[in-house]
């Protein structure tokens, strides 16, 4: 009676690679670790010509313009211009956390890529935890941010860096919660798996999941209204305060790769990922991930930013009961009524949101019950 | 009470800057598209009349800074003329206070223009010659009535932007 050692094979990687792929999994590897890296750097470009556009156009004015074809290369020359800057370290930095900080943050956000399907089968691994890797990683951008806040020995940005832990604290639970809904209807934690099982896309069967999902990753890529970690009318610029040349230009590549990560894990988690009719998968999932960032910007046009206290009551008072009743639903109606059509379920779900919202919103009293929402 | 505390603050938060998505820009693209200044504006430049010129040196003594350096001396018919007249520009504030100490009224006036920039200092102090009227160079309507009647009438944002009707 020898339990079996060889049935573990840590190379399993190896084995999910695409049948037809030519080449062994090095070749493959460093394809697609190119693509992926160009397919960030690219999209992030793209990301901030269209962030600073769209919100030119929601406060009535053009945006950038001037260089190249309506403005393309506006973050191009931004790049250049930061990167041509002095390099400043502070005499009291922590020097080896204040050096390591930008790397911390940027490379798990690049990592999470890996598994991120950009269409079938197209991906770096098809790990099948997929799901709690790309939770996994993306919470060491915090340590990150955290090392700039304090290796930078400045008030403001250490200020900025505990908003940030507090605020991932608070996040990361619903976050999770509302992914745990869509792999219990998914029965599993791969994401190309996640996107085959989407025939009807699951915001339509998980509206709560997706409402506490897209909060969650406003307040995960710090974006408004929950940019506490770098307010910049109360402490500046938060955690990078103290940064600047090419330093400066790494955080803010992670910054945005995070945006681009999470409107490329929404699009795939509850918009079909690169699933769509008659164009090519890759230009649907850019589609729905500009269309998710599109969302993001109208927010950010529109909402002043949380204090930290209300960041913190929404958070765990608004959205995660809300997140554990979305999983408490899910888990119901797999166990009793498996065999219910979709259509139903969508209508039930929304009604259900619309609710939960009316009931919980009334009974959430920011700002001592003086502030309305 | 009403809907009070149901979100629907942020709804029609929402829906405003929403709206905002198709309104015309009212920025002005400025290069390619300028307003017009002020007819009485005091522009970045001092410009100065050789003929009516009495060589007092009366705006050299009105210049709060000193900026006009004005040397004179007695011509043959006992009457003074300027030898040298320097302005530096890098100095120079732009009251106006030269133009409104000129005894003849005419001899110095402040300009239209307003878009004066060089690559060096030393390019902005201004002499003789260079001081004079020219096409790029046009005289602004500051303590000049009569002059402020050529000029156009200055461009309001507000008038731009809503083209007669209210503030939607």
């Amino acid at each position: 009676m020898q339990t079996s050692v060889t049935s573990f094979n840590p190379t399993f990687a190896f084995n999910t690679l695409p049948p037809d792929w030519p080449g062994n999994f090095w070749l493959h590897w460093l394809v697609f670790t190119i693509i992926l890296i160009a397919f960030i750097i690219v999209s992030v470009i793209m990301f901030i010509w269209f962030e600073r556009r769209l919100i030119g156009r929601f406060q009535i004015r053009l945006g950038p313009n001037r260089v190249g074809p309506f403005g393309l290369f506006q973050a191009i020359a931004d790049v250049i211009k930061i990167l041509t800057k002095e390099d400043i370290v502070p005499q009291k930095a922590d020097k080896v956390v204040f050096w390591l900080a930008p790397l911390v943050a940027l490379v798990p956000v690049l990592m999470v890529f890996a598994v991120v399907p950009l269409q079938s089968g197209a991906m770096l691994v098809d790990l099948n935890i997929g799901i709690l890797y790309v939770v996994a990683l993306s919470s060491i951008v915090s340590i990150g941010i955290f090392m700039a806040g304090w290796g930078s020995n400045n008030k403001y940005s250490i200020i900025g860096a505990m908003r940030d832990v507090a605020q991932l604290i608070s996040y990361e639970i619903p976050l999770v919660l509302s992914i745990v809904g869509v792999v219990l209807l998914t029965g599993s934690l791969s994401l190309t798996e996640i996107v085959g099982a989407q025939n009807i896309p699951f915001i339509l069967l998980q509206p709560i999941g997706f409402f506490v999902f897209f909060i969650g990753s406003l307040a995960e890529i710090n974006r408004c209204p929950f940019d506490l970690v770098e307010a910049e009318s109360e402490i500046i610029a938060g955690y990078n305060i103290e940064f600047s040349g090419s330093k400066f230009a790494t955080f803010f590549l992670a910054e945005y790769s995070e945006a681009v990560l999470l409107s490329a894990l929404t699009a795939t988690l509850f918009l079909g990922g690169w699933s769509g009719p008659l164009l090519p998968p890759i230009l649907w999932l850019l589609i729905k991930m500009f269309a998710v960032f599109a969302i993001i910007i109208w927010i950010r046009s529109t909402l002043p930013r949380f204090r930290i206290d209300q960041m913190m009551a929404f958070a765990w008072k608004f959205l995660l009961p809300l997140a554990l009743i979305n999983l408490l639903l899910t888990s119901l109606q797999i166990v009793f009524w498996p065999e219910a059509s979709s259509w139903i379920i969508v209508l039930l779900s929304f009604a259900i949101l619309v609710a939960l919202i009316l009931v919980w919103s009334k009974s959430f009293k920011p700002g001592g019950n003086k502030v309305g929402i | 009470m009403g809907f009070r505390r149901y979100g629907n603050g942020i709804a029609k938060g929402m829906a405003l800057t929403f709206k905002h998505l198709f309104r015309k820009p009212i920025t002005t693209q400025y290069p390619e598209e300028r307003l017009n200044v002020s007819r009485r504006t005091r522009g970045t430049q001092i410009i100065w009349n050789r003929d009516t010129c009495i060589a007092c040196s009366a705006c050299a003594r009105a210049c709060p800074i000193g900026c006009i350096d004005m040397s004179t001396s007695r011509g043959e018919d006992k009457k003074l003329k300027v030898d040298n007249i320097t302005i530096d520009f890098g100095l120079c504030i732009f009251c106006g206070l030269c133009v409104e100490a000129c005894p003849v009224g005419n001899a110095i006036f402040l300009s239209y223009n307003w878009e004066y920039a060089e690559y060096q200092r030393s390019k902005l102090v201004l002499s003789n010659d260079e001081l004079l009227y020219s096409n790029t160079k046009q005289v602004s309507g500051y303590y000049h009535p009569d002059v402020e009647k050529t000029l156009p009438e200055q461009t309001l944002l507000v008038n731009r932007t809503n083209r007669g009707k209210p503030w939607d």
